[in-house]
């Protein structure tokens, strides 16, 4: 079947391509006739809120993206950090949320295909993953299919391609029932000198197809996955890409050996919208034209029309320039790794995007319009209700070691073993903490001392209960995340999942999240490098939760001083820093309210950021120093479900002294920028007291609050647990959620 | 000695291989392409793990037939020491220079984590600085890992004590029989094992349980 260039462009074809009766009459406007087919769908393509970020690039350009370490910001495939010695650590986070949820083994694992070819595409080798999932409720019909299908899947390409998955999250709520998230996030390592950009340079010189063959798979991917869903999803599963990790390892090996060789002036990986956008980036951002001959490309299917090559989202593909002289060194190696290698265009200075096919011309566009000057809308948002406070008297009761085995047997708090099991999380031989801590670590490969870390963070009930506090949460969460192996936050990366922006209510959300994550990135001095926006996550009008995912990296200068969440030893002191006379007292939005009493209701706990940084900042410094045996970040939950998951990691347990105050907010409370840390010195010690000397002149509250030892954990006055009936009860519930 | 490693497009430890190979002989091995037809001369040939050619068709099933492995074997005819690694396990199947077959782990889902292996021989070439029985800590990371034989061989297996290593204190993976975690040919110089070994090694993996087995095969004294 071929499709015929000169198909008729009517209303329905161009609404089929989601765009609207404007954005075609822009299209008219600019090109000055009709497109052609391929045109429409190459528009199509540049134009989708994916790949174009029409409804997000005006607030976006409100963050914070440069800093003393930032070597490359946002509008590459991924950002660059300066690590010292020469090396960086390049990064970004992206979505595959519709994929995935029509076909969730290829759409996961094409997702991990993805921001792993993002990040080597930069000249970085992948050193580690992770990946943030959100499903619907646990008794949605649906949810267990599609957890195993996700995880499977992530497991099964990175896994192959060999890769350490060292963190990530998993949560349920019906919001995403209808419309999962899997957002897939790489880090690799690369030399400072060593870094590859899109950006062509030179007029004349060969555009070189590298990778896999192109077939019919993923056409118009981008714009489905700018759509909301309605009940015709399963007519979609055509545009889903199908993944080989197998080709993506070659292809790896390949681009590294030759970029090594200095053959290559320009790459971009072929991702949404396949050889369209990748040569139109190339091109626009050097300022060139392109001019490609489709009759070159490595096809796997016959009869393939200019328009489904164009629109392809075949995997494992790339484009790149090459120097002329080195194209012979360059095609050996491609041979040795069994990969195609085919010169399918050229470079022109006429700022032209010209399509050749079979002897025609199917395209002839501007290539910077199609780029630059996509849509760009200042949508209309209002301002997010705020949730009323809870009264002060409004403390529901329940019995506290009950509440604790409640949540942590929920399905929030429950071990994700399940999961993170089916990943690979010890290859290449550096994790240094692997899932199930605050956050994974991997030695920096050839150096003595060094290790970066990685976290990656939301809370969406805060976010849907006030998204600027909510925003700001999920940046401040990251930071405590790394902050508590000892590492020094670098840099992040931002996942922007929200539902559709032509809402007004949806569009505030999106605006204030933005707020919130920018100002929290200036104040703790963690700017944004990369990231991706997915909108439109919604199905038959139920919009998902806000869920701006953050994930960020840290630099530790000396591993060995690295800390972990699991009690040390016996008969340590634990001290509870950053807290409050009252150890707890935020209720609004707590895991407790939602899990024990069935309530969803008041304001989420709000971040003081100059307190997070000071209190980080001397944690960290506390760790380097060396007298921290282990440390942990109080997210949800609050303190109990920390000071759990501490005994847990180890099998030590712990005796907590009785709170002043009442002790369902002290245990419960999640009241932001708190940590758990024991220590090594006495409490009767000089040490100590010069310790608590210290932080009265920081202004960095900390409270004695017990002692670890023993095989139970006992929280004031309620009954103890064991320790092993508390890891029986977190680690049973996802084998028995998915039946293994 | 001197050591090699097999590199076959899809593997994908065979960094953490080298590594660990250097780390501890002090010099780093030499490296055999898959088209190679010649092995250099040297004392252990490694086959890493991974995914060789995606392992499409079945796990191990190209690379046995690919050159490399033709030299492997006449390596190995001559008594040179040779150890598989997970894919390099599966291969040494394939290749019909160990005997059985890995099926799918029961779960049906891949598995990483830590085990506790039995050194069920430690009168063996790889297995002389462990002591009889002792028990290690070694990491696991596949899905097809689960070892199958006939009553037949297993017999002949466990009779001659071609039983190396078992899954300890609870700890099978996968589902293979008797345990088998790890088997050696009946002229004891080729060794297949699903654990990783080359993944516990030094204080940053949290644990050095698996350099025994690289110093017995190099003829590194404990």
């Amino acid at each position: 079947m071929t499709i015929s260039n000169t198909r008729p462009i009517t209303p329905e074809l161009i609404a089929a391509h989601g765009l609207k009766p404007d954005e075609y009459q822009r299209i008219l406007d600019l090109i000055g006739r009709e497109p052609t087919f391929t045109e429409l769908g190459i528009f199509s393509a540049m134009w989708n809120e994916h790949c174009s970020y029409k409804s997000s690039k005006k607030w976006l350009r409100t963050l914070p993206t440069k800093g003393d370490v930032v070597i490359q910001g946002p509008g590459e495939n991924a950002g660059v950090v300066d690590i010292g010695d020469g090396d960086c650590v390049v990064f970004k986070m992206e979505s595959h949320n519709h994929p995935s949820y029509i076909e969730p083994y290829q759409g996961a694992a094409t997702g991990v295909g993805g921001i792993l070819r993002d990040v080597f595409t930069m000249g970085a080798r992948p050193i580690a993953a992770m990946n943030a999932l959100r499903f619907g409720e646990p008794d949605h019909p649906k949810t267990r299919h599609l957890v195993a299908g996700v995880v499977s899947g992530v497991g099964g390409y990175g896994n192959s391609f060999g890769v350490p998955t060292v963190g990530g999250e998993v949560n349920f709520d019906a919001r995403y029932n209808g419309n999962i998230l899997v957002n897939a996030f790489a880090a690799g390592l690369a030399k400072t000198d060593g870094i590859f950009l899109s950006e062509a340079k030179g007029v004349g010189l060969p555009v070189v197809y590298l990778g896999a063959k192109t077939g019919r798979d993923g056409v118009g991917g981008a714009t489905m996955a700018s759509a909301e869903f309605d009940d015709s999803i399963e007519e979609k599963r055509p545009t889903v890409q199908v993944g080989d990790p197998f080709t993506e390892k070659c292809l790896l090996e390949a681009c590294l050996e030759l970029m090594a060789s200095g053959a290559v002036i320009a790459i971009q990986d072929m991702g949404a919208a396949g050889l369209t956008c990748s040569a139109v980036e190339m091109g626009a951002k050097g300022d060139l034209g392109i001019e490609l001959d489709l009759d070159k490309v490595p096809v796997r299917e016959e009869h393939m029309s200019a328009y489904e090559m164009m629109l392809s989202e075949s995997q494992e593909r790339m484009l790149m320039v090459l120097r002329p002289e080195k194209e012979r060194q360059a095609e050996a190696i491609f041979t040795k790794w069994g990969l195609d290698f085919a010169i399918v265009g050229k470079t022109t200075d006429d700022l032209r995007f010209r399509i050749l096919h079979q002897g025609d011309e199917v395209a002839n566009l501007p290539i910077k319009e199609l780029g630059d000057q996509a849509p760009e809308y200042d949508r209309p948002w209002v301002e997010p209700a705020k949730p009323a406070a809870l009264a002060e008297s409004d403390v529901p009761q329940a019995d506290i070691a009950d509440s604790l085995l409640t949540m942590l047997g929920g399905p929030d708090l429950s071990s994700r073993r399940w999961v993170w099991e089916q990943y690979d999380t010890m290859i290449q031989g550096n994790s240094l903490q692997r899932p199930g801590g605050d956050a994974g670590v991997v030695r920096i490969d050839g150096h003595e001392s060094k290790a970066l870390a990685f976290s990656s963070d939301v809370t969406p009930r805060y976010c849907e209960a006030d998204p600027y506090e909510g925003g700001k949460q999920a940046v401040a969460e990251c930071w405590r995340n790394l902050t508590a192996t000892g590492a020094l936050p670098l840099a992040a990366t931002d996942n922007l999942n929200f539902g559709n922006p032509e809402r007004p209510e949806i569009m505030g959300q999106f605006v204030h999240a933005i707020k919130g994550i920018g100002e929290a990135c200036r104040e703790l001095n963690f700017p944004i490098v990369s990231g991706n926006v997915s909108l439109y996550n919604e199905t038959n009008g139920q919009g998902i939760l806000p869920t701006p995912t953050i994930g960020g990296v840290g630099l530790l200068g000396d591993w060995r001083k690295m800390v972990r969440i699991g009690f040390a030893a016996e008969g340590e002191p634990i001290l509870l820093v950053g807290a409050a006379q009252n150890w707890g007292t935020h209720l609004g939005q707590s895991i407790y309210l939602r899990d024990v009493h069935g309530r969803t209701d008041g304001p989420p706990p709000p971040v003081d950021l100059a307190h997070e940084k000071r209190v980080g900042d001397h944690v960290r410094a506390l760790i380097v120093s060396g007298i921290v045996t282990a440390c942990h970040d109080l997210s949800d939950g609050g303190l109990a479900v920390g000071l759990a998951e501490m005994a847990m990691a180890s099998g030590i347990g712990a005796a907590i002294d009785t709170p002043s105050a009442d002790p369902i907010p002290a245990f419960f409370g999640e009241d932001q920028g708190r940590y758990l840390l024991t220590l090594s010195i006495r409490p009767d010690s000089a040490e100590w007291e010069a310790l608590r000397a210290e932080q009265q002149k920081l202004g960095v509250a900390a409270a004695l609050i017990g002692t670890t030892g023993g095989a139970e954990l006992k929280l004031g006055q309620a009954h103890a647990i064991s320790v092993e009936k508390l890891v029986t009860t977190h680690e049973s519930w996802f084998p028995r959620f998915m039946g293994t | 000695m001197k050591s090699a490693v097999v590199l076959l497009p899809g593997l994908n430890r065979d960094r953490d291989m080298i590594a660990a190979l250097t780390r501890i002989s002090g010099q780093p091995p030499a490296t055999v392409w898959e088209t190679d037809t010649a092995i250099p001369d040297v004392d252990l040939i490694v086959i890493p793990g991974g995914f060789s050619y995606g392992d499409y068709l079945r796990c191990g099933a190209i690379a046995a037939r690919m050159p490399a492995l033709r030299a492997v074997a006449e390596k190995a005819a001559q008594g040179v020491m040779v150890i598989g690694v997970c894919n390099g396990f599966q291969i040494l199947v394939e290749a019909g220079l160990l005997p059985g077959a890995l099926m799918r782990n029961t779960s049906l889902k891949f598995v990483c984590r830590e085990v506790k292996l039995e050194v069920a021989n430690a009168n063996t070439a790889f297995t002389r600085n462990y002591r009889p029985g002792q028990i290690i800590r070694c990491p696991v990371a596949h899905h097809d890992g689960n070892y199958f034989a006939d009553a037949e061989t297993l017999a002949r297996l466990e009779g001659n004590g071609q039983v190396v290593f078992r899954y300890a204190e609870g700890t099978n993976p996968n589902g293979s029989i008797n345990d088998i975690a790890g088997i050696v040919n009946d002229k004891g110089n080729v060794l297949g094992m699903m654990p990783h070994p080359e993944n516990l090694i030094e204080a940053a993996h949290g644990g050095t349980d698996g350099r025994a087995l690289f110093e017995s095969a190099l003829g590194i004294a404990a």
